[in-house]
């Protein structure tokens, strides 16, 4: 048995390492704000992934290079950048589907940043608490036991995808609306709207409307779907947003 | 005003605008484009009265969904509350303007005075 996996291994297909020229962003608005990219070359195999190069980057050459990262597993969304020109989980991006020698990270669009590639989060976080994500209902089981809310598989349906929302903002970075508008809601927090709007057990569907039907509310939202394409979990914010508006025009109720 | 409601009326307004539009236009198909455009063939649709009701309908819609839609635009372009209030308070009496203007227009060439 332990010959027969030796072999197995030996003879497994391990793909050569080839070279990548990584190419970083790097910004510090605290000194000059002046954006300038630093290249490395970098050693992949197909199953790296863009973060792993990075963090090669920031172990062997420069360990100044400014990134936030947390689970690699596209979970925690925080290693949110535009990578070859578009909104990416680095964790989640394998070099090798990028199909270039040269990969280009920087950081998300619409953000402050802080520096090199981490950006702030507080309006996007702030938005977020304006629309109320949580359930609100006077009848919770906290205070009543006895009370069980039941939902039916279509009833969960209507909602379920846009619960996968990680909050890693790369909606927001390529929504068109966020760079001209600063003080647009923005698709992920209509999208967590959307999500507890169309959530039976919840009650608090008016307080929610009231808040994103405002001058930089849902209307501003000109249908792009860059949001919906960007994002790694699968979620649709367009289609959130389209069937918000279906409840502030009466269509849905 | 709440902006779900400015959008039905952008929208019902633009619906509105659509069909008129379109009977406008069949209507100038029933005559060559140069005979209708001549001084006689204008001033005689402003004298028919259904047809003058309905330009001014026309100019109405067109109007508010015209002046909304440039208010959505500068709104996007920057954001500040005077500045909103005064694209805002600007886009309607430009709206205002351009109504009277027209309905002036209007009123007197089907009341004969020009």
């Amino acid at each position: 048995m332990a010959t027969e996996l030796a072999t197995e291994q030996s003879s497994s297909n391990v793909s050569p390492s080839q070279t990548i020229t990584l190419r970083v962003a790097r910004i510090n608005p605290n000194v000059d704000g002046e954006k300038k990219f630093m290249d490395f070359q970098i050693p992949v195999q197909k199953w790296t992934t863009v973060l792993e190069a990075i963090l090669e980057a920031k172990q062997h050459f420069d360990h100044s290079i400014a990134v936030r990262y947390s689970c690699r597993q596209a979970t925690c969304g925080s290693c949110g950048m535009v990578i070859n020109g578009k909104p990416r989980l680095a964790c989640f991006t394998k070099i090798s589907e990028l199909n270039s020698n040269v990969v280009t990270v920087e950081p998300m669009n619409n953000f402050p940043i802080i520096r090199d590639l981490t950006v702030g989060f507080d309006r996007m976080f702030a938005n977020h608490k304006k629309v109320k994500p949580f359930m609100i209902n006077d009848e919770t089981e906290v205070t009543d036991r006895t009370k069980e809310h039941i939902q039916t598989p279509e009833e969960l349906e209507k909602f379920i995808q846009f619960a996968g929302c990680i909050k890693c903002g790369l909606c927001n970075s390529a929504c068109p609306t966020m760079t001209m508008d600063s003080s647009f809601v923005g698709p992920q927090a209509l999208a967590q709207a959307y999500r507890y709007v169309a959530d039976n057990r919840d009650k608090g569907k008016d307080d929610r409307l009231k808040v994103i039907d405002e001058s930089h509310g849902i209307w501003r939202c000109h249908f792009a779907g860059s949001c919906s394409q960007v994002c790694p979990k699968g979620v649709d914010p367009a289609m959130g947003i389209q069937l918000l508006r279906g409840y502030l025009l009466g269509f849905n109720r | 005003m709440r902006e779900s409601t400015i959008m039905k009326i952008h929208y019902g307004t633009a619906l509105g605008a659509v069909a008129l539009v379109a009977v406008h236009i069949l209507f100038r198909l029933t005559q060559d484009f140069s005979q209708s455009l001549e001084y006689e063939s204008v001033i005689a649709n402003y004298q028919f009265l259904p047809y003058a009701g309905m330009l001014e309908i026309i100019l109405i819609l067109l109007s508010i969904h015209g002046f909304n839609g440039l208010r959505v635009i500068l709104l996007e372009f920057k954001q500040g509350p005077s500045y909103e209030k005064a694209v805002s308070y600007g886009c309607i009496a430009a709206m205002i303007a351009v109504i009277a203007y027209g309905s002036r227009t209007i009123f007197m060439t089907s009341m004969g005075m020009v």
